[in-house]
């Protein structure tokens, strides 16, 4: 849906749907803390950010404009084949998969490790988004 | 019960999506909602290895933090260069921006 619908508008909003079925899917797999992080960047940051980006460049998006370029044909070989191969190579491959029972509660696994052992990791990233977010800023800026 | 391999093969499903989206979108913002959807598939596959192959470490959740932080920080800068393309051609659509083709 979010990849074929005419109007951006509308593919945005299953877009929102797509997100919150993650991070149901988080919950699943015992990983709260990312739902909740998932919740909050994606379907409150990332999707207002889109919205306002589709907003400021309205008529663009009428539906009776043609969406989709010429290549949809070798797109869709393209994929099946990338899809067939990749579920070829999963149902080949035997994992490891471990029989401990993982931890109860996730949250406080990560925030310990981000603190530890990825401390560097951590700060690194919060370099680069500052450096994205004034990047951002001065190139949307008039001049 | 679900296994890895159903993970893996909706992680993998979803990337094919995303994968079809920028190949076939005309409209740069759609491109970006794509762009995505590709990190939502690393994601799963990431939390995926992290619970059934080492359920004790959290690497691949820490990873997946990671992860949202420089998706976020992609679509930001993303978005801001589609603003700026748009202010000057009032044009979104990536098959008629070739300024750069020569």
């Amino acid at each position: 849906m979010v990849v074929t619908l005419k109007n951006i508008f509308h593919s945005l909003l299953f877009l929102v749907l797509c997100f919150f079925s993650i991070a149901g899917i988080y919950v699943l797999l015992n990983a709260e803390f990312l739902a909740a992080v998932q919740v909050l960047i994606y379907v409150g940051a990332v999707t207002v950010l889109l919205l306002f980006a589709i907003m400021m460049t309205a008529q663009i998006y009428s539906p009776s404009l043609r969406q989709t370029n010429e290549q949809v044909i070798p797109g869709l070989i393209i994929v099946l084949v990338l899809l067939v191969t990749t579920l070829f190579i999963l149902g080949k491959t035997a994992w490891k998969i471990s029989s401990k029972m993982p931890e109860a509660q996730s949250t406080v696994g990560i925030g310990k490790s981000l603190l530890t052992i990825y401390v560097l990791p951590f700060e690194v990233v919060s370099v680069v988004l500052i450096t994205a977010l004034i990047g951002a800023i001065i190139i949307a800026r008039k001049d | 019960m679900l296994t890895l391999n159903h993970y893996l093969a909706l992680s993998a499903i979803l990337f094919c999506i995303g994968i079809y989206g920028v190949l076939t979108r005309r409209n740069a913002i759609g491109i970006l909602m794509s762009i995505e959807l590709l990190f939502n598939a690393a994601n799963i596959n990431f939390i995926a290895f992290s619970k059934f192959i080492t359920p004790q470490a959290l690497t691949g959740q820490i990873f997946a933090v990671f992860v949202i932080t420089i998706a976020a920080a992609e679509a930001t800068v993303g978005l801001a260069i589609v603003i700026l393309i748009y202010r000057h051609h009032k044009e979104i659509n990536v098959d008629k921006i070739n300024i750069m083709k020569w």
